[in-house]
């Protein structure tokens, strides 16, 4: 970690976000019953699994995880001269009728987002999609905001955030680089 | 990252270990797709691919178009029987004219080997995809066929693999061979003296064998190839029955191998000649898992094709 960067969430912090989100997605849906959880790889995928012990320790109820890889449905593959490796895209369940909260760890340009929910429209209609994300940092291209968010943090355009996951995919950390 | 930079896929040969994982991880990737209820993802919507066949051909014509389709392309054939090329026009004058048209990939497949590098000189905007030239490769089917054993094994290095059949005209063969020992797997080939080819181990990690017995002993895959009656004269072999004895793959000679052996064929099959039925319709028999690989195969070249830098 350079001089520039500041953690703006320690693992505590990032502890207390989501299990806050997990107490606002039972409210907000009154229950898990119709839930059903995708996160967008690789980040996505390890906060939804986080997200998905909470309700299992709130409700008692364990909801499978679905991961979607988004290089498919990308709107600037033209533009890109390097290869993207594709990586695997496994939904192990119906979403047909389903409350698909979709998980990411960054909420940016919107454009992932918009490329997630075509991928999840391709393998069924559900009965609606909510979008839960650790880190809102702003700067929006498409009308696009998240339901469940664990922590706003303003940008500008050339800082970054990133998100540290430990190699058993917990998050660790949110760092803020200029 | 791994990185695929060619405009075009020509040969296996061409190709380094690196490529080649990366044009099978993704091909597993993309078999996702094919088993949804929308088949279709919308990742080459606006390119255009033309497949040009000088040869017949279903099962990689219908699996490139699909391929394709997948991908949100769109796909127009040319089959040379209804083509120009009947009225004597030369593929120099057709790649040009098809190049007018502005396609984003031409698959190709021709009967003279080779010919795919002479037509990607000629378009440098375009990517080529061989679909088989003459007897020199078939990539796509050596990466699918690579594809199938990976899902069987977990592991191509370290195979022992068994080609059985006319290793001098396959391009098959030569394909297999190529990505095969760039994987670290072990090729035997066996075939009648008149179609193996002399220094065919000079084409990689290639044992040549006497007898088909020798080839099958203990290998973990038996690929058995066509016998290619439209690529030869009828000196090559007396007949298809004495063919079948010394060299067609049948519930006996198949104990030689491993006991959970796999056993591949490209297709078509002459069943009785190659191959017999009992073997065909086996439970070690994996030609119809070959075929669905072949699609998610496809769809990984098109993708890289079309991603990857210009040369």
């Amino acid at each position: 970690m350079g001089a520039d960067s500041t953690v703006i969430m320690d693992g505590a912090g990032v502890r207390r976000a989501l299990t806050r989100i997990a107490h606002e997605i039972i409210e907000r849906n009154k229950g898990i019953t119709k839930i059903a959880l995708v996160g967008i790889r690789t980040g996505g995928v390890y906060i939804a699994r986080e997200i998905a012990t909470r309700l299992h320790d709130i409700e008692g109820e364990r909801l499978p995880v679905g991961e979607v890889d988004i290089t498919l449905y990308r709107d600037d593959f033209k533009g890109h001269s390097l290869h993207l490796p594709v990586g695997k895209t496994d939904i192990p369940f119906s979403v047909e009728g389903k409350i698909v909260v979709l998980v990411d760890d960054v909420l940016f340009t919107g454009r992932t987002i918009r490329a997630a929910l075509d991928a999840i429209m391709d393998h069924g209609r559900p009965a609606a999609i909510q979008l839960a994300v650790l880190v809102d940092r702003g700067h929006r291209e498409l009308p696009i905001r998240a339901d469940f968010v664990g922590r706003n943090v303003p940008t500008s355009l050339k800082e970054n955030i990133a998100v540290l996951f430990d190699s058993e995919g917990l998050p660790t950390e949110v760092i803020l680089g200029k | 990252m791994k990185q695929f930079r060619h405009k075009d896929i020509i040969a296996l040969r061409d190709l380094t270990k690196e490529e080649i994982e990366l044009l099978l991880e993704t091909a597993e990737s993309m078999r996702e797709i094919n088993s949804r209820d929308i088949k279709k993802v919308p990742t080459l919507r606006g390119r255009t691919i033309i497949n040009l066949f000088y040869e017949a051909s279903t099962r990689t014509r219908t699996s490139f178009e699909i391929a394709g389709k997948r991908l949100s392309a769109d796909t127009v054939n040319i089959t040379t029987s209804s083509s120009s090329t009947t009225k004597g026009e030369t593929l120099s004058d057709t790649a040009l004219n098809l190049l007018a048209m502005k396609p984003d990939i031409i698959v190709m497949r021709h009967s003279v080997s080779g010919s795919h590098y002479f037509l990607s000189k000629k378009m440098p905007n375009c990517s080529v995809i061989n679909a088989g030239d003459g007897t020199h490769e078939h990539p796509s089917q050596g990466l699918l066929d690579m594809l199938t054993m990976k899902d069987r094994f977990g592991r191509l290095d370290g195979l022992k693999v068994a080609i059985v059949g006319d290793i001098t005209h396959s391009r098959v063969a030569r394909s297999n061979i190529q990505g095969l020992t760039k994987m670290g797997s072990q090729v035997f080939v066996a075939g009648p003296p008149t179609m193996v080819p002399p220094g065919v181990e000079k084409l990689g990690n290639v044992i040549a064998c006497a007898t088909m017995k020798e080839a099958i002993q203990d290998a973990d895959v038996v690929m058995m190839l066509r016998i290619q009656q439209e690529r030869q004269g009828k000196t090559l072999m007396p007949n298809a029955r004495e063919y079948a004895r010394y060299y067609g793959l049948n519930p006996v000679n198949l104990k030689m191998a491993k006991p959970d052996a796999m056993v591949m064929h490209p297709g078509p099959i002459n069943r009785g000649v190659e191959m017999s039925s009992y073997v065909v319709d086996g439970d070690q028999s994996h030609i119809l898992k070959q075929v669905e690989n072949g699609v998610a195969v496809r769809m990984s070249m098109l993708y890289h094709v079309c991603s990857g830098e210009i040369e």
